[in-house]
Formats: structure tokens, sequence, C-alpha cells
């Protein structure tokens, strides 16, 4: 009976136990099965990131504390995870071909993936400072490892090295900052931090802040410290590119949004600036900053750093609304971003993956199909409507337009109009511009990939209820 | 008979779309032939359902219509409908598809099954923009609309087709998005976002200045005013031309749409405010534009030119606010679009046999093409706004509307219809009249199929000009209510202020009064 109700008490614990369970069983099997079972066993860590999301929507409802408070289910982490499995798994997916064609098949690949989507996870459930770290630096540390996988290749592992050192000096400012709070404010937990910090913040409190902030900036590649993003995206195996741009800044939002919004709710006003200035720094350089680019890893890279900024507009509001709008962003951006990785992934020629935007050439005649949706994906990621992208921004601007941040607002989607050129001009080359050579077949998987996340792209505005309704559901959890 | 025939014309073009991307495999000649076809009856199906409509819409009424809602978003939700202000901007947009798709039969050889799609795409976009009586669902439809126009001019345009299709885009973007901040705030203001609900609800001066100025920016964009005119020559030049004829014919008439739909309405103490400069704008845009299309040595950047300069009528017929001025503005548009529409028609006519749009290489075209050089006629006096066309009518009444307001401003802008005329002659004098040139000897007149697309454009251009009726009795309710709305809004205003400074006026005559007994 006893044993029983432990067992029911480490229910909400579930996803995270199936995830560190399936990593270590997909080792130990990995390594007596040896190099020839590589492909089986990444296929298999797709089924238990699955899994792992069945897990988390078969979790019982409500909110769950555990370990004294420090580990906290709540609405807003269940959709959080949900869409960092999504993220993981969509690009674990799209990992198994290039792995294969390119001869890299190693087991430890989805061993890592499951141990960093582990470290997402158990983030996003965070619930106080020490717990925060751990999950971080459970993240990070199998991302430096996967960044720098195709070891043979300078350029990988350049970037996972550059990776790794500015993720270190990123990690002892947040945990530095982490101290700072700890020495103020007396506690760890962020319910804690929020009673203390009612009535105004001590200067300590605030360099305090500041630095945590730098961490989590780091990890979202926000401007002003975004300047690993491009060369890490570039160098990076394509679909580890995908995968960081896809789960980690999720998780990295995630709890951003639930350490500013939990336990420093106070003292928005402080907090409320330096979120301002990332989010409009990052939605600037984003939009400016791309226009230059010729490979479109690296374009990417800034494209992803303009829409952490469109995210953390909403995150600057710092009411419900907010924060329902950065969950919608969030997800609407998963989407788009997964099914650009899918046709990056499959520019292939003579057997080699190809980078710059002018291979993709009157695509619109070689590979029509293609094509079409890489044109939803890239008019939803400026934002035009009835896409997806709208919805997303629309939804953050909504609530930046309420908490009066008009300025944010103006700049922001002044930023898109000119991040909309770069997008267009992508679109210029598959459609104006005469074709090249076509390219390799596409595998399956990522043609399931790309239609599906096209799919979802183009008809969402039909049928938006399901995550509005979640997202708001989600978002109120918090406050 | 209860089914949602709104919903139906708005988005059958789409199904048409559908049919075409799903069909049309195989063989190229069969499948180019397919996809005309398909599009085709999708576009004539749509307008007749589209008749349908006018035949049970109650003209006596200024309630919207044919309404359908359901939820949707949660804050918006699909709300559609049509009143006598948007139902002519829904019929010219259904009639003018079929003539589009017939127009390009022959001039498009390549890539037809995507062409068809992006038209038919379209035209579900701008019936959904008349249409939408939702700010969010308007805001889907009218931006959506640039998505299909890009590719129109970035895929089937002329040389400079890449640079025109960007200008277009990223110029319209631009105004759009500062108008969707601005519905964002008339949402958390007015905690609606529906139209109707929306029409009847009175925004605070302060936000109505903004908001007016934010959707000044997208819809001067569009229509286009000047000084942001400056992409449409490029458009209209670049696109192949049934794309022009849509520019020209409907998305110009988005912004008009616009004006009367949104500004007016829902902005009216800011409407009263800025008129002056709405006015100072459109008659810069009609004198200065005209003076510009005089000088053009293209033939589709002259009518682009006379576009902008007639679309200074209709914002300035508009912003006059008297029963005429919004009538005159509301008929010159959608005579406009006919006109407009079959200028460019006429232009793609000559285009197709001789691939040169400039006006130097024409002349004499009268000695071969007899039945033309009437088509022609007809449209270019009609330009003009000779007596006896629908150009005449809509200038006529947003002159006399504006006359009653603003005398200085309406006489300049009859200075304008000279100049109009100035420039219409002297294209049709040069392109028609004098020796033919030698390499038009063997230029063929217009064939059945050109007939077919210009005869019902000379009927209705004549027809409205001597029985204007129809089209302004259909929209006679809704302007008269919108109007009563207004000068009562603007008569608030002003009462209030005089309230405020008369009684400003009374508490410093009692602090003088104060002070004096002090002393």
């Amino acid at each position: 009976m006893n044993q029983l109700s432990a067992l029911h008490d480490f229910m909400p614990l579930l996803p995270e136990l199936v995830l560190a369970c399936g990593a270590m069983l997909m080792l130990m099997f990995g390594a007596f099965a040896g190099e020839r079972s590589a492909a089986m066993v990444n296929g298999w860590c797709v089924v238990v990131l699955l899994l792992a999301g069945v897990a988390v929507v078969w979790m019982p409802a409500g909110q769950h504390a555990m370990f004294e408070g420090s580990f906290l289910v709540d609405d807003y982490a269940r959709f959080l995870k949900v869409l960092t499995l999504v993220g993981s798994s969509g690009a674990l997916l799209m990992s198994l071909d290039y792995l294969t064609l390119e001869r890299q098949q190693r087991f430890e690949y989805g061993a890592l993936f499951l141990l960093a989507t582990l470290g997402m996870l158990m983030l996003i459930s965070a619930s106080d400072l020490i717990a925060l770290y751990l999950g971080l630096e459970l993240m990070s540390l199998p991302l430096y490892v996967i960044a720098a996988s195709n070891r043979e290749n300078v350029r990988s592992t350049e970037a996972g090295l550059k990776y790794f050192v500015l993720g270190a000096l990123s990690s002892g400012m947040l945990l530095y900052g982490a101290s700072l709070i700890y020495g103020f404010t007396g506690t760890i937990n962020f319910a804690g931090i929020a009673k203390v910090t009612q009535g105004g913040a001590s200067i300590g409190l605030i360099f305090g802040l500041v630095f945590l902030f730098v961490g989590f900036c780091f990890k979202i590649s926000a401007v002003p410290f975004h300047m690993w993003t491009p060369d890490v995206y570039e160098g990076a195996p394509t679909p580890v590119t995908a995968f960081f741009a896809a789960a980690p800044k999720v998780a990295g939002i995630a709890i951003f949004a639930r350490a500013t919004v939990v336990a420093f709710p106070g003292i928005i006003h402080e907090w409320q600036q330096i979120v301002v200035f990332v989010s409009i720094a990052s939605m600037a350089l984003g939009a400016f900053a791309a226009i230059g680019q010729r490979n479109i890893k690296r374009l990417m890279a800034y494209s992803s750093i303009g829409h952490m900024g469109y995210a953390l507009v909403g995150l600057a509001a710092g009411t419900p609304e907010g924060v329902q709008g950065v969950l919608v962003y969030m997800s609407i951006y998963v989407a788009m971003t997964l099914g650009t990785f899918a046709v990056i992934l499959s520019m292939r020629r003579d057997g080699r993956l190809v980078e710059n935007i002018s291979d993709l050439s009157g695509l619109a005649r070689t590979h029509p199909t293609m094509a079409f949706f890489l044109a939803v994906l890239l008019f939803s990621l400026a934002g035009v409507p009835p896409l997806a992208g709208f919805f997303g921004k629309f939804y953050v601007f909504l609530a930046a337009i309420k908490a009066g941040l008009f300025t944010l607002a103006v700049i922001g989607v002044l930023s898109s109009v000119v991040g909309a050129y770069y997008y267009l001009a992508i679109v210029k080359v598959m459609y104006f511009d005469e074709p090249v050579r076509s390219f390799e077949r596409m595998p399956m998987l990522l043609r399931l990939v790309l239609g599906v996340s096209g799919l979802a792209n183009i008809l969402f505005f039909a049928y938006p209820a399901p995550l509005l309704g979640a997202a708001t559901v989600a978002a109120k959890s918090l406050f | 008979m209860n089914w949602p025939i709104l919903s139906v014309v708005t988005f059958l073009p789409l199904l048409g779309a559908l049919l075409v991307a799903l069909l049309v495999h195989g063989n190229e000649r069969l499948a180019r032939g397919t996809a005309r076809w398909i599009a085709l009856w999708a576009t004539l199906v749509t307008f007749t359902i589209s008749l349908v409509m006018v035949w049970r819409f109650d003209g006596s009424s200024a309630e919207f219509q044919f309404v359908e809602k359901y939820n949707w978003l949660g804050i918006a939700s699909y709300h559609m409908g049509v009143d006598g202000i948007s139902l002519p901007f829904v019929i010219l947009t259904t009639a003018l598809m079929p003539i589009c798709i017939l127009a390009s039969w022959t001039a498009i050889q390549m890539r037809v099954k995507e062409y068809m799609i992006a038209f038919l795409v379209l035209e579900t976009l701008m019936v959904g923009t008349f249409s939408a009586l939702d700010l969010v669902l308007f805001y889907l439809f009218f931006e959506g609309g640039l998505i299909p126009m890009f590719l129109i001019i970035g895929v089937w345009g002329g040389p400079r087709r890449v640079y025109a299709s960007f200008k277009f885009f990223l110029y319209t973007f631009f105004g759009s998005v500062l108008m969707l901040l601005a519905i964002m705030a008339m949402y958390w203001d007015a905690g609606t976002t529906d139209i109707a609900a929306l029409l009847r609800h009175g925004f605070p001066i302060g936000l109505q200045k903004w908001a007016w100025f934010a959707f000044l920016a997208s819809f001067a964009v569009k229509l286009p005013m000047w000084p942001v005119h400056t992409w449409l020559p490029d458009a209209h030049v670049e696109a192949p031309t049934a794309g022009s004829v849509i520019l020209a014919a409907i998305l110009l008439k988005m912004g008009g749409y616009g004006f009367l739909r949104f500004s007016l309405p829902m902005f009216p103490a800011a409407s009263h405010e800025f008129a002056p400069l709405i006015f100072t704008l459109s008659v810069v845009a009609i004198i200065y534009t005209s003076l510009v299309a005089l000088m053009q040595e293209d033939v589709k950047k002259l009518i682009a030119y006379s576009s902008v300069a007639h679309m200074g009528f209709v914002t300035m017929g508009i912003f006059a606010a008297t029963a005429q001025g919004v009538a005159g503005g509301i008929f010159q548009m959608i005579s406009h679009g006919i006109v407009s529409g079959a200028l460019f028609l006429c232009v793609g006519v000559v285009y197709d046999r001789m691939h040169t749009r400039e006006i130097a290489a024409y002349g004499g075209l009268v000695n071969r093409m007899p039945l033309y050089a009437f088509v022609f006629m007809v449209f270019t006096l009609a330009n003009v706004g000779l007596p006896g066309t629908s150009g005449f009518i809509g200038e006529f009444l947003s002159l006399i509307g504006t006359f009653k307001i603003n005398i200085p401003v309406a006489t300049l802008a009859t200075l304008g219809v000279i100049l109009s005329a100035a420039y219409a002659l002297w294209l049709y004098r040069k392109m028609i009249f004098g020796t033919l040139k030698p390499s038009l000897e063997g230029i063929r007149d217009i064939g059945w199929r050109e007939t077919v697309i210009f005869a019902p454009l000379v009927v209705l251009t004549i027809l409205f000009g001597v029985v204007p009726k129809p089209v302004l009795d259909i929209s006679a309710a809704s302007v008269a209510q919108l109007l009563e709305n207004y000068n009562h809004a603007v008569a608030a205003v002003k009462a209030a202020n005089e309230q405020n400074s008369s009684s400003s006026q009374a508490v410093r005559e009692l602090a003088q009064a104060d002070r004096g007994a002090t002393r």
C-alpha cells in the first residue's frame, strides 16, 4: 500500500523518468550491441521521446509540487514539455536519414538527445534556483557534445568548442546571479523570492537579476548574447542545428518566463526595462543582420535571434496575456523551424548537403511541392496572414499594447517589415529565378515533417481554438 | 433558403484553386487547358452566385445583410456580412475575375496552373476583405492578398519584376503593420474587434487620432495617395495584364473602402480634424500626378499615374463627408474599377501583339484595328470624365460634395479634370491616329475572345454614365446612416469643446474676480 502510494507520488515525474531510464537503456544496448546497432538505437530514441510525450499528456491534472517545491508540474510545464518533446523528436526524426547518408550513425547521438531533452524538461519544471541550474547544465552539456558530433569536421568541432566555452561562461554568470539573489533574499525558492521582493528590490538583488538574465539570454540567443549562434548553427551538423533551433529555445524561454513572472512580480518595472531592451535589440539585429547572409543556416540563426525577440515582447508585458502570447509564439515557432529545416536537410546534391540560398534557385519548377511548403513557411516566418506566424506575432503584440509598451510594439512591427525582406528574398530565389540542377529525392521522413508543419501553418487559422485554449490555461497557472 | 451565400461566394474560388492544384497533372498542353477552364468556371459560378446577392439585397436598409457569425479566435469571430458600401465592391470583384482569366487565356503560357491558383486565391482574399465584419478577419484577408499578388508580379511580370514585386510587398506591408497595432489598441479600448459593434463604439479623442493615422498609413499606401504612390507605377508596369487589371480595379479600392468602413465612421472626430490634410494630399495627387502622366513614354505607366489622380477624387469626396461626396467617392471607385481595368486590358491587347508598351512604337492603329479604336475611345473618354460615361458621375458628385465644404480645394481639383483630358486624349491621338507605323502593318483587330471581354465593360461604362441609379441606390441607405452618425459625432465633439472652453473661460473670470476682491 505504502509502496503504491510512493509510486503514485512519483507519477508527475514520469516523463523525466522515462527519458532518464530510456537514455541509460539505449546507451547500454548500444555499448553491448556495437556500432552496427546505432541506426536502430537512434530510431528507438524517437520512440522514447514520444513515450515521454504520452506520459506528459497522461499525467494527472492539476498542480504537483515535488521535492519540497523545487520541482513543479503545472499546466504551464505540461504545455511546454509537450512542445519541447515535439521539437526534440522532430529534430531526431530528421536526423535518422541524415546520419545514415553521412555515415555518422553513432548510438550516443540519440542518447545525448534524450539526456539534453531530460534537462529541458527539468528546466521547465524548475521552481527554485538550484533546480534551475541543474536543469540548465543537464541540458547544456549534451548539447555541447552533439554540436561537435561530427568529429572529423573542423567546423563542427569548432562549433562545439565555441559553444562550450561561451556556454560555460554564461553558466558561471547565471550561477553568480543566483548566489547574489540568494544572498539578498535568503531563499532560493521562486515563491519565497517573490514574497521578499514584494516591496521593491535592493541594488544587490538587481545585480543578481541582471546576471541571471545574462544566462537566460545566452541560452535563447537574445542580443547582446547572441554571438555564438551563427557560428554554431553553421558549424554543427544540420539536424543538430534544427534541434538547437527548436528545443532548447523553448526550454530557455520557459524558464525565463517562469523565473521572472513567478519570482519577481514585485519588481516588474525593473526587469521589464531589461526585457524590453533585449527584445528590441534582438528583433532589430535579427532583421538587419540576416539581410546579407548567403548561407541558409546562418540566415536561420539570425532569423531565430529575431524570433526570440518577438517572443520576449510577450514576456515584457508581464501579464497573463503576454505569457499566453509567448506560448502561442513558441508553439508556432517550433512548427515553422522544424519544417524549414526539413527543407534545408533535403538540399542534397551529389551526395552532399548544400547550404547556399542560391542553391534553391528555381525550386518551384524542379520540386514544386517542396517549394510551395517552404514558401508557406517563409511567409509564416515573416508573419504574413493568414499563416500561423501572423497569429504568433498578433498575440504577443496584443499583450504589449495592453501593457502600454507602444514603443516596443512599433519597433517590433517595423522590424518585422525589414525581416520580411530576407524571407521574400528566398521566395524570390525559388520562384522568380531560373532553375539549377535539381536536388536528390527527398527522404520520406523529411517529407512527413515538412508536410505536417507546412499544413499546420496553412490551416492554423481554420481551427486555432485548441492551441489558444491550452495556452490560456497554461499561462493562467503561472499567475 | 438560409444557406451561407456570402461564405460560398468568398470560398468558392479557393475551392477552384484546390481543384486546379489537385486535378491538373501530366501532359503540359492538356494541363494548361484544364487549368484555364476550371478557373473560368469557378469565377463564372462565383459571379453568378454573387448576382443572387444583388437580387436578394434590401437596398432600403442600412443594416448588414447575409450575416454569418461563428466563434473563431476567442477575441475575434468569423463575422461576415455586406451593406450598401461593400456590396458594390464584392460584385465588382466577382465580375472582373472571369474577365481577367479570359484576358490571360493566351497571354500566359508559362506555369499556367500556378497562375490560375494564384488568381483564384486572390479572389477569395479580395471578396473576404470587402465582406469581413471583424477587424482581425479583415486584416487577415487584406494582408493575405499580398502573397498571391507578390507572386503574380514576380513570376509572370516584366523585366524589372523582382524590384516591382518587392516594392509592392514591402510598401503595403509597412503600412499595414501600423494598422494592426491600431486594431489592437481598439480591441483593448472597446473589448471587441467586431466591426458592427465598433461602429457604435465611441473612441476617446486621443486614441482616435493615433488610430486614424495608423489606418491612414495602411490605406494611403494601398489606395495609393501622394506621396506614397511610387510603388504603383512600378507594379503596374511590371505586372502581367490581368495582374494590372486586378491591381487597378480592386486592390486599390481596398484603401478607399477602408476609409469608408473604418476611418470615417469609427474616428469621426479625427477625420473631421484632419480632413484638410487629406484635401491637400488629394489635390496634390490630382494635379501633380496628372502632370507626371503627361510626361510618360510607357502606356501602362501613364494609366497608372492617372489612377493615382483619380483616387485623389475619391479621397477628397470621402473626407468631404457630404452625401454627394461620399456617394461620388464610391461611384468613382466602381467606375474607375471598370474603366482603368478596361484600359489596362486595352494595353494588354496591343502588348500581346507587339510586345512593347512604348507609346512611340504605336500610331495609326485606327487603320488596322477599327473596333479596337472604338473600344479604346470609349474608355479614354470615360477616363477623362466625359458626360455620358460612368467616369463623369463619380468626378462630378465628388466635386459637388467638396464644393460645399471647401471651395479652393474643389476648384483646384477641377483643374485636374482638364489635365486628365490633356494626357488621355494625347495618348489616344498618339496611338490611334496619325500615320500607321510600318511595324504595325500586320496587326490584327480584336478577336472574338477579346470582344467578349470588352463588350460588358463598354456596356457598363455607358450604362452607368446614363443611369447611375442602380449603384447609387444600393449604397444610399448605408451612406446616409454613415453620415448621420458622423455628423452626430462631430457635433458632439464640437459641443464638448465649446463647453470646455466656455467653462474654462468661466473659471478664468472667476479667478480674476477673486483677485480683484483680494486687491
